[in-house]
């Protein structure tokens, strides 16, 4: 396996341009004789296959969900960046790419991080034209504001909900073509195998959840748009239905993933209260601009929080990060929190929290400013815990909320195997070790309204499209690998839940592979999930069958794939032995308990190609080259 | 706590459903309505009994997958809350509750507490949209807006489709939601050009989809988990008067031909 | 999309037909009621008589006619529409649910079919009563103040009026405000001028109408 990144040579501010030039054009008659296969209908997704069908290939569309409008991308609350530099503040193209590579802690592509910030800018036209009811200022401009992890105020939001906006823009636009029959839509189906033929993928078998019919679906390219894996810890910030199964099932069949062990805790999220607990809510990470983040000095001071005078609170990131002081990235955030809980200073029931205060912002900026920026993000809080946030802080903690990880791509978002795309969280690209706020959003629309509507054409102006008879060798053993698959699930008549593996798997990889990693820690894990994944395949319970709505078979399925998948993220944890970005490796902490990276030994991509079950995974690298940013330790003091 | 739920079960959309009755014991407040069910289906399986479908994703009030009626009304008793987002402290030890799917013929049940609300998404696909070809886009700041138009467009747009305005509504009607988006849209310049076009095809697929018409109950209003006002029907009705008024003024479409 | 059904077929066309026709006669309520407090003034048999007179010779007599049938069109066209839409929108739902909690609804508005049509059973009752003299005890074509003294003598005559006066009043007091609604008086400030017109226009018809027979039996008018 080759790892050629194929990104264009020449100046960097050049090579989207160069390449988008270089790029072959299929000529307009054509484009309807080629079909596109997209699954997932989040930001990535119905970006994806709404701009291509505007050009007009025929896409058939997937999506778990009971309408595309559903999709993970509807909860990202805080907004979506670019290098408007509306603010005249300093921003820059340049400056967000900067900023970008500088967060993920240079484990990024340059050449991908750069066209990211080009594109940023007409994202933002692009949805305004499309209705997104954007934040304005009172002479009716655009509104931004600040965000974690950098120093200009180029976020665009649309109060709480800009992912809701953001995605429902692309479901209309979407939608639009669904009603003209330029995209077929599927939902309530669910991708199971990945169909390659001649070395090309072209194809996908999925069920029908509803009636659990079994149906092949062929085009002469498939895009994953899938989404993050990050319900591997069972508690996460993600969507219940979130999942890995696309990816994984086209990593077995031969797709790099790369930088698996990449994810992202989130800071400011509500503590668990209970065992039942099913998800974790995430409250934006825009609170940080006017909340202060703070514990008691003394170790098990369990007064109210009013109660507790300022010297006797502990602004622990204002003190130790005095230039960006609560707007640090999130890795740092989450670790420092981690750290103030471990030192018994936590609060709350568990112990495991901090305060969120906005008893300042609010002197400040009266009750109205808050309640308008941040008001329904305080409902919402409120709701869940019971409690009022402008009377008592919040008490916030990490939780897993995005993964870098995924399937390794290349400039053209072209995996491994030639003829599959993979868009959005699902793949591996922009945002090194460590993906900053707001800028998820911005690559999911970059991947999908304005890099795969190029890239696809200059793969599919290489092949012609042409039918592949649904009885070929290749189809048929796809079709009896999901049927057997099923078949397995629904046999065991074991006695445990696929929730109870799915929520010891959590635990394992929370304690073993979440914020803070060590050897000692990945090797225990590397021996417990292999072991968990042999009970489960022995002593699973799934009612019902698979010619019906069964949300136990979907759930044992899914969790099957996550028993997988967890042992390559330990694997790929201990592999990489340095610390850098969210990858926290105990071993390699600076004095001040820094990440400290490894240029020599890791400055690179770790791609894994399966080698069959039981089989150890074989590691490729794509070495980082950093032209154009200076490596650097990351400092946010 | 200790509740009494009293659940309608269906196998599928072809077969009839009943209510089936289930205790459930050791309830904790701080447990999401979801939270409580998932509790009662595990203990379920453990007999070996089917578990209970319901529909859920994103379990924090945006996604729109989650809905059921609780005694009676659509996402249970709290105002603007989801049932994801309901918390079993919202309940009193030893109630009795009745869960209900959505009941409208355009939402057919397919099992249990889940039901198919396709028809909302062809309701937005008959006009529920702005058309701007990607690529195509001016400027973000080339039309201002004012604060109170996107202000008022957000407030429509915030609605999450999840269709508790049709379950509430005495008469199954779609309004509610058909007008949120056409107020969303309408609100806006860029959402001008279309919109006598989009209100008329609109409602013109919300009626093929088989929904009621509204009678002003106001039903919908108070349980919409987003605070969709009443309000935009009105406004959709008044679209629509305007544009069956001014519909028939059509361009000829005459080409002159400018090739060459 | 589907072919449109036009703005008669079309859920949103039934109900602006509604709202006008229902425009039309609340209008017509409010002015009859206008014209029967004339009963009231000192010279109450000559004014009520000369109104009478008035209207039958308006325009020369088409006046009344074009009146009768603008009328006539309206009530029919509302009986269409609401029963049009009743059955449409009985047939969105035709499994119910199990239990029902209102929070919003009221009962004048879950009643309207039910208030509309004991109202119209009202009207037929009242032309054969006053305007036919069918069902009056002692009829005298032309001497409305007689027929409308000697008409309301009766007890349950009487309770029937007020019986049916406070329907209306209830289908008027969703009707009004529904009215408004439905011809796009979207703006906040206004639901609540709509709200306080729909009682205000309910509690008007209601007073004033049912005044009629109390005074009578009262021995007021005689
Ligand atoms: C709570 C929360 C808040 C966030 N806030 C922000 C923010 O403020 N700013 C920001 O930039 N980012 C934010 N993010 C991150 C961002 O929302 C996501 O990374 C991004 O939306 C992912 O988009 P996507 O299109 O790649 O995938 P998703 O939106 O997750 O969509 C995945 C799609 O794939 C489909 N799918 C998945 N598996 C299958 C299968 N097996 N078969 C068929 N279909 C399948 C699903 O149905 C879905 O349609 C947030 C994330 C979370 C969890
Ligand atoms: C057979 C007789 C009648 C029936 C079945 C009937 C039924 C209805 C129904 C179902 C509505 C719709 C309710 C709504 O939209 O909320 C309505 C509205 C209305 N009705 Fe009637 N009605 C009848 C007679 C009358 C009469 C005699 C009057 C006046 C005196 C009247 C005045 C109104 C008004 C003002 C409305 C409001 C219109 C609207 O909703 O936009 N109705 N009626
Ligand atoms: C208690 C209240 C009412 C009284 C005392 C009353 C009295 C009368 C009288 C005396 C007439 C005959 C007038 C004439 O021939 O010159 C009349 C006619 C009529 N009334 Fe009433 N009325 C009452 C309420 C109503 C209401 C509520 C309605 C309708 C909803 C109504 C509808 C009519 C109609 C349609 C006519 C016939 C008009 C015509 O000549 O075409 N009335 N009424
Ligand atoms: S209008 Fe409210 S109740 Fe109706 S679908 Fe939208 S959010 Fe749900
Ligand atoms: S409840 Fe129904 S009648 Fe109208 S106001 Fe709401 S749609
Ligand atoms: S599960 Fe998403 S809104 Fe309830």
């Amino acid at each position: 396996m080759k790892l050629e990144s194929n990104a264009p040579s020449g100046p960097i501010e050049k090579k989207w341009e160069k390449h988008r030039f270089d790029m072959k054009l299929v000529n307009p008659a054509n484009k309807r004789k080629y079909t596109v296969i997209m699954v997932g209908s989040g930001l990535a997704g119905a970006g994806g296959a709404s701009s291509m069908a505007e050009l007009g290939y025929h896409v058939k569309s997937f999506c778990y969900q009971d309408s595309p409008r559903r999709a993970h991308s509807i909860a990202a609350q805080g907004g979506i960046n670019a290098a408007k530099n509306y603010r005249n503040d300093g921003d820059s193209i340049q400056r967000l790419f900067y900023d970008t590579v500088k967060g993920g802690d240079f484990r990024s592509r340059e050449s991908n991080v750069h066209r990211l910030a080009e594109i940023s800018v007409e994202i933002i036209d692009q949805c305004v034209a499309q209705g997104v009811p954007f934040a304005r200022e009172y002479g009716g401009l655009l509104d931004n504001r600040s965000f974690g992890g950098a120093q200009v105020s180029r976020t665009f939001y649309a109060r709480g909900q800009t992912g809701q906006q953001l995605l429902l823009g692309a479901y209309q636009s979407l939608e639009r073509q669904i009603g003209l029959g330029s995209v077929e839509m599927y939902p309530r189906h669910e991708m199971q195998e990945l169909i390659v033929i001649d070395g090309r993928a072209r194809g996908v078998v999925v069920r029908d959840m509803v009636t659990g019919e079994v149906e092949t679906h062929i085009g002469d390219a498939v895009c994953l748009a899938s989404g993050g894996y990050g319900n591997v810890f069972y508690l996460a910030t993600y969507a219940k239905g979130c999942n890995t199964t696309a990816i994984w099932r086209a990593y077995k069949k031969g797709a790099a993933f790369a930088n698996p062990c990449y994810t992202q805790i989130h800071p400011t999220c509500i503590p668990v209260t209970g065992e039942y607990q099913s998800k974790l809510t995430l409250m934006s990470e825009s609170l940080r601009n006017d909340g202060r983040i703070w514990v008691p000095k003394a170790k098990g001071d369990n007064r109210p929080p009013h109660q507790i005078p300022d010297p006797e609170r502990d602004y622990y990131l204002e003190r130790m990060y005095p230039a960006f002081g609560n707007l640090v990235p999130r890795d740092v955030a989450s670790r420092a929190a981690k750290r103030m809980c471990d030192e018994g200073r936590g609060v709350g029931p568990t112990g495991y929290g901090v305060y969120l205060d906005f008893q300042d912002a609010i002197q400040r900026l009266g009750r109205r400013k808050i309640e308008e920026k941040y008001g329904n993000l305080f409902e919402m809080y409120e709701r869940i815990t019971d409690e009022n946030p402008y009377q008592t802080p919040m008490r916030i903690y990490p939780a897993s909320h995005y993964t870098m990880g995924g399937l390794w791509v290349d400039y053209n978002l072209m995996s491994t195997i030639p003829g599959l795309f993979v868009l959005g969280e699902a793949n591996f690209s922009d945002h090194g070790a460590n993906r900053l706020g707001a800028s998820a959003l911005m690559q999911g629309l970059a991947d999908g309204y304005f890099i795969i509507p190029y890239t696809i054409g200059d793969y599919l102006a290489r092949h012609k499209p042409e039918a592949v008879p649904e009885d070929r060798a290749e189809v048929r053993a796809a079709v009896e690998a999901v049927n057997a698959r099923t078949k397995r699930l629904l046999g065991i008549g074991g006695k445990r839940s696929a929730t109870s593996f799915h929520r010891e798997l959590g635990r394992i990889m929370w304690e073993h592979c979440g914020m803070a990693r060590d050897a000692k820690g990945l090797q225990e894990a590397l021996g417990m999930i292999p072991a968990l994944r042999e009970e489960f395949w022995k002593n699973l319970h799934v009612t019902g069958t698979g010619t019906e709505l069964n949300q136990q078979l979907e759930l044992a399925g899914r969790v099957a794939d996550f028993l997988e998948l967890g042992e390559l993220m330990c694997l790929d944890a201990l592999e990489r032995d340095e610390s850098c970005g969210c990858h926290f490796r105990l071993e390699h902490q600076t004095a001040e308990g820094e990440a400290k990276r490894n240029d020599e030994k890791f400055c690179n991509v770790a791609a894994w190609e399966y080698k069959g079950d039981g089989v150890k995974p074989e590691l490729h690298v794509e070495p980082l080259t950093y032209e154009f940013v200076h490596l650097a330790e990351r400092s946010y003091k | 706590m200790k509740i009494t739920l009293r659940v309608w079960r269906q196998k599928d959309a072809k077969s009839e459903g009943r209510f089936v009755t289930y205790e459930a014991p050791d309830i904790s407040e701080d447990m999401s309505f979801l939270e409580m069910l998932d509790v009662v289906n595990e203990r379920l399986l453990e007999k070996n009994e089917e578990p209970i479908a319901f529909d859920s994703d994103c379990r924090e009030g945006i996604c729109g997958t989650c809905g059921f009626v609780i005694n009676g009304r659509a996402h249970g008793p709290r105002a603007r809350t989801t049932v994801c987002q309901l918390h079993m402290r919202s309940f009193k030890d030893g109630d009795a509750l009745t869960i209900e799917p959505w009941r409208a013929d355009a939402f057919p049940i397919i099992k249990d507490l889940v039901c198919d609300r396709a028809a909302f998404d062809r309701i937005i696909a008959a006009g529920g949209f702005i058309t701007a070809p990607i690529g195509s886009a001016p400027d973000g700041n080339a039309i201002p807006v004012p604060k109170t138009s996107s202000d008022l467009a957000m407030d429509a747009a915030a609605c999450i489709g999840c269709g508790a305005c049709v379950a509430a509504c005495p008469n199954a009607a779609a309004m509610l939601f058909t007008s949120a988006k056409i107020a969303h849209l309408g609100e806006l310049p860029q959402g001008q050009a279309e919109r006598p076009d989009r209100v008329l095809r609109m409602v013109a697929q919300m009626d093929a989809e088989g929904f009621g018409t509204c009678t002003n109950h106001g039903e919908c209003e108070a349980v919409c988990p987003k605070g969709i006002r009443m309000e935009f029907i009105a406004r959709m009705n008044s679209d629509y008067l305007k544009a069956t008024a001014t519909a028939g003024r059509r361009p000829t479409g005459l080409d002159e031909g400018g090739a060459g | 999309m589907p072919e449109a059904r036009g703005f008669l077929g079309s859920s949103i066309g039934r109900k602006i037909v509604m709202a006008v026709t229902g425009i039309i006669l609340v209008g017509f309520v409010l002015g009859h009621l206008a014209g029967n407090l004339q009963i009231y003034l000192p010279n109450g048999r000559e004014a009520m008589n000369a109104y009478g007179e008035f209207l039958r010779h308006f325009l020369h007599g088409g006046g009344l006619w074009l009146a009768r049938l603008i009328l006539l069109v309206a009530v029919i066209l509302h009986i269409w529409a609401a029963t049009s839409l009743t059955l449409s929108n009985r047939a969105a739902r035709a499994v119910g649910y199990r239990e029902r909690t209102w929070t919003e609804s009221t009962y004048a508005s879950r009643t309207m079919r039910w208030s509309g049509v004991i109202v119209l059973a009202f009207v037929i009752y009242h032309l054969l009563h006053f305007t036919f003299g069918t069902v009056h005890p002692s009829f005298v074509p032309g001497d409305v103040y007689h027929n409308f003294v000697a008409g309301f003598q009766s007890v349950p005559v009487s309770l029937f009026y007020i019986v049916s006066m406070v329907l209306l009043a209830l289908h008027l007091r969703h009707g009004v405000w529904s009215m408004c609604q439905t011809l796009g008086l979207a703006h906040p400030r206004y639901r609540r001028w709509a709200f306080a017109a729909s009682w205000a226009v309910a509690l008007v018809v209601l007073v004033g109408n049912v005044s009629f027979p109390i005074a009578v039996l009262a021995g007021v008018l005689k």
